[in-house]
């Protein structure tokens, strides 16, 4: 955010950088005369961060003279700054570090409001560091002043405001700590002006030191043994995993409790690539638009092993009859999550990589001495499902190309170590369901909050977090025209991102959900960008206009090669614009509020599973 | 719905309260009422809330409350182990006629007259709530003005102190 009319005000000169000697991080005991500006990029450098997505204005000024000079950070000067939070979201999502965005004080802050509500839903670890009036002015109503610790007080793990210059180090050092351990989130710290400006000395603290803060992270031995006793006998197990999988980087133990307990898993959205897709007892995605194996799975268990997972109700549906017969084992980092939404059985608190490589050895014990549990009556009905309802698409009526076919080319053509992130809305849902996932963080979307326009702005972090991978942003023409400005940010930083807008003219989620329920009367879902439009914007000339690469593709014969070529540009951004047909639905679904038993394959099918019993 | 009185002990910190209360509204828990003060630790705040609410969503209101970073520990005090007051208040009317009968009820509840003009009195009671209503109720007849009172304030009953092992953490990360 630009300062409006007021004119600069005056500041400390910026030392030269000689001035500021920048230490070996070997030695960080050393303490040292600097301002509060030149702290928090001292404290950035020290906690380790690499990169810093944001814009400067009043309030954050004297923070960015010193960061001019840091060598350790790299700053990347997005267009608005809720790209600015997508992208260090989209960054600690790819990479599993701390993603770190600046912004100023008022409208820069609240514009970080979205991204940061976004990382807290989906526990990623975000710290925001926004500047603040100077504490004389707190309180006021003073020029560009929000209360942005109060407005992001429920959608933090924890913020702070800084006006004591000497806190500084102390502070970021907790904000990393806090926002990177337990159950990840976001960390907001909000400093005033007059601290960055004031003298002060560096000091980067020894040790953390929380009282009220102890993540549990070993697991309790008592529950662990419960909990294998009923893997080890449940007859229709099945193991719920969630997004934590992913943010514990317990894939491999994943792995191992799959295989080792032969019972069927599901990976919800957030868990993508939790478990490899190709994995035999992987059934996909559970929930409103997952697979019916998956559904049914959980529907008709009999012992639920939610590891990482909390009963979102996109999952459950109808939650007083969700999984009617199961018994439930919930394993999580936050206490919290546990007898939330479902009564657990035999909770667990734990980090889930503990969890898991202590359920191995006690799972091992309960099979030696009570053998396997017969699961082949449960396979039998699980592959019947799966064989019977295969995740499938019609091509649609209208002649034009349909979004499935697109997404899963894009995915067979990317191969599993690219990565994909997607916006939100029908291309979401098809490209967790339409590209196949064999590693975790190869999918990056908004889970929790929903976000549409996360897609652009967090493929441009993970494509700063891991250059060498090939990064898609799979996004729809709602959520692109969000927050496209940062195709600029993409292309002046050298970050070549691919975009493909699955192009459908239209609100797609919305107007499927009119089609449903609301009689086919499409109030306000059309966007006019698609076949047989005027083209408002003409995605292909927008993309010129940023410096990137415009690609159109309209028919299904030209798919493969579009993609070809867009895999070939590694040198600037891309952005296709598949148009595509506005009829094509998601499926199958379950209805919002309704029970997961009521599932449609598609429209107006149901697989009635419930007569083979 | 049953009431539970919660002792949440707390880092002296600017915002807590806040934080504290910004958590019962988000979630829809109802605060029945909220005291704050010093404890015999100088980085320690003692909140003592009651809240109206069910088993269930009470274990959730304290372990959402437990993951607020500023939040040492959470103690739930049970009517029977446990000593609970409130402070009230209350302006009565008590003309040259009145007063002795005003000040009959005061003694009789171990009150006290703390301000007297020649129309009025302000009569000081501590006590549970039960006691501090049924005051209330003797003094009504003579016409109460004005009522102030606090929210209610809880300590275990017995030689064990909550705030021992709260002390323990908080000096060891010191």
């Amino acid at each position: 955010m630009v300062t409006g009319p007021h004119p600069a005000p005056p500041r400390t000169p910026a030392p030269s950088p000689t001035a500021v000697p920048t230490p070996a991080r070997t030695t960080p005991s050393v303490s040292e005369q600097v301002t509060g500006a030149q702290s928090i990029v001292r404290s950035l450098e020290e906690v380790g961060a690499e990169v810093v997505f944001g814009i400067p204005g009043g309030a954050i000024l004297p923070t960015y003279d010193p960061l001019m000079d840091s060598t350790r950070l790299r700053h990347i000067l997005v267009r608005h700054e809720q790209g600015g939070g997508h992208a260090a979201a989209g960054y600690a999502s790819a990479t599993g570090r701390v993603g770190v965005c600046m912004a100023t004080s008022g409208p820069g802050a609240t514009n970080l409001v979205t991204p940061i509500a976004d990382a807290h839903m989906d526990s990623v670890p975000l710290v925001a560091i926004t500047g603040q009036v100077g504490a004389s002015l707190i309180g006021t109503d003073a020029f560009q002043e929000a209360d942005i610790v109060g407005i992001t007080l429920p959608v933090t793990k924890h913020n702070y405001l800084v006006t004591d210059p000497d806190e500084i180090p102390r502070v970021i050092a907790e904000a990393f700590h806090i926002a990177s351990t337990g159950r990840p989130g976001p960390v907001l710290v909000d400093i005033a002006k007059s601290a960055m400006q004031s003298q002060t000395t560096f000091a980067w603290p020894q040790e953390i030191s929380l009282p009220g803060y102890h993540p549990v992270t070993k697991p309790h031995a008592k529950q662990i043994r419960e909990a294998a006793r009923l893997l080890a006998t449940a007859r229709r197990p099945v193991l719920y995993v969630g997004g934590g999988v992913i943010r514990a980087r317990a894939s491999a133990e994943l792995r191992a409790l799959v295989d080792a307990s032969g019972a069927p898993a599901v990976t919800t959205l957030m868990a993508r690539g939790a478990l490899p897709d190709s994995h035999p007892q992987n059934l996909g995605m559970p929930g409103m638009h997952g697979t019916v194996a998956a559904v049914a799975a959980l529907q008709k268990a009999d012992l639920i092993v939610a590891l990482g997972a909390r009963f979102d109700d996109r999952v459950t549906g109808l939650l007083s009859s969700f999984a009617p017969g199961a018994a439930v084992v919930h394993a999580d980092i936050d206490p919290a999550e546990i007898g939330k939404n479902r009564t657990a059985d035999v909770p667990i608190v734990g980090d889930l990589r503990e969890v898991m490589a202590d359920l191995l050895p006690e799972l091992a014990r309960e099979h030696a001495q009570h053998g396997k549990p017969d699961l082949e009556g449960w396979w039998k009905t699980l592959d019947d499902l799966r064989e019977s309802f295969p995740l499938g698409f019609d091509e649609p009526s209208d002649g034009l190309l349909a979004p499935q076919h697109v997404i899963s080319r894009i995915g067979a053509l990317s191969g599993p170590e690219a990565t994909y992130v997607a916006g939100v809305g029908q291309h979401q849902m098809w490209a967790a369901q339409f590209i196949r996932y064999e590693r975790p963080n190869a999918w990056l979307n908004s889970g929790g909050l929903g976000t549409m326009g996360y897609s652009v702005p967090a493929a441009m972090g993970a494509k700063v977090g891991e250059p060498d991978r090939t990064v898609w942003a799979i996004d729809g023409d709602g959520c692109f025209q969000m927050t496209n400005q940062e195709l600029a940010t993409c292309t002046i930083n050298e970050i070549p991102i691919k975009v493909a807008i699955i192009n459908n003219s239209s609100l797609g989620m919305v107007r499927q959900w009119q089609t449903l329920f609301y009689e086919s009367r499409y109030s306000n879902t059309d966007l006019h960008t698609g076949h047989g439009t005027k083209r408002v914007p003409d995605f292909v000339k927008m993309a010129d206009a940023y410096g990137a690469v415009g690609l159109r593709c309209e028919s299904k014969a030209d798919v493969d090669a579009t993609i070809k070529r867009a895999l070939e540009i590694n040198d600037q951004p891309v952005v296709v614009d598949f148009t595509v047909s506005r009829d094509s639905m998601v499926w199958p679904m379950v209805a919002a509020g309704v029970s997961n038993d009521k599932i449609q394959y598609a429209r107006g099918i149901s697989p009635a599973w419930d007569r083979e019993d | 719905m049953s009431r539970h009185t919660l002792s949440v002990l707390v880092e002296n910190k600017p915002g807590v309260l806040t934080r504290v209360a910004g958590l019962f509204a988000r979630r829809s828990f109802n605060i029945h009422s909220l005291a704050v003060g010093p404890t015999e630790h100088a980085e320690i705040s003692r909140i003592t809330v009651v809240v109206d609410v069910d088993e269930l969503p009470l274990e959730q209101v304290t372990k959402q409350l437990n993951k607020l970073i500023n939040v040492i520990k959470i103690v739930e005090l049970e009517d029977a182990a446990s000593v609970q007051r409130e402070l009230l208040l209350v302006k009565v009317r008590a003309d040259a006629s009145q007063r002795t009968s005003v000040l009959e009820v005061v003694n009789l509840f171990r009150a006290h007259v703390v301000d007297v003009v020649p129309d009025s009195v302000v009569v000081e009671a501590t006590g549970s709530p039960a006691k501090l209503e049924a005051l209330l109720a003797a003094l009504e007849p003579f016409g109460v003005r004005e009522i102030v009172q606090s929210g209610t304030v809880a300590i275990g009953r017995g030689s064990r102190s909550i705030t021992d092992r709260a002390l323990e953490r908080v000096s060891r990360s010191a």
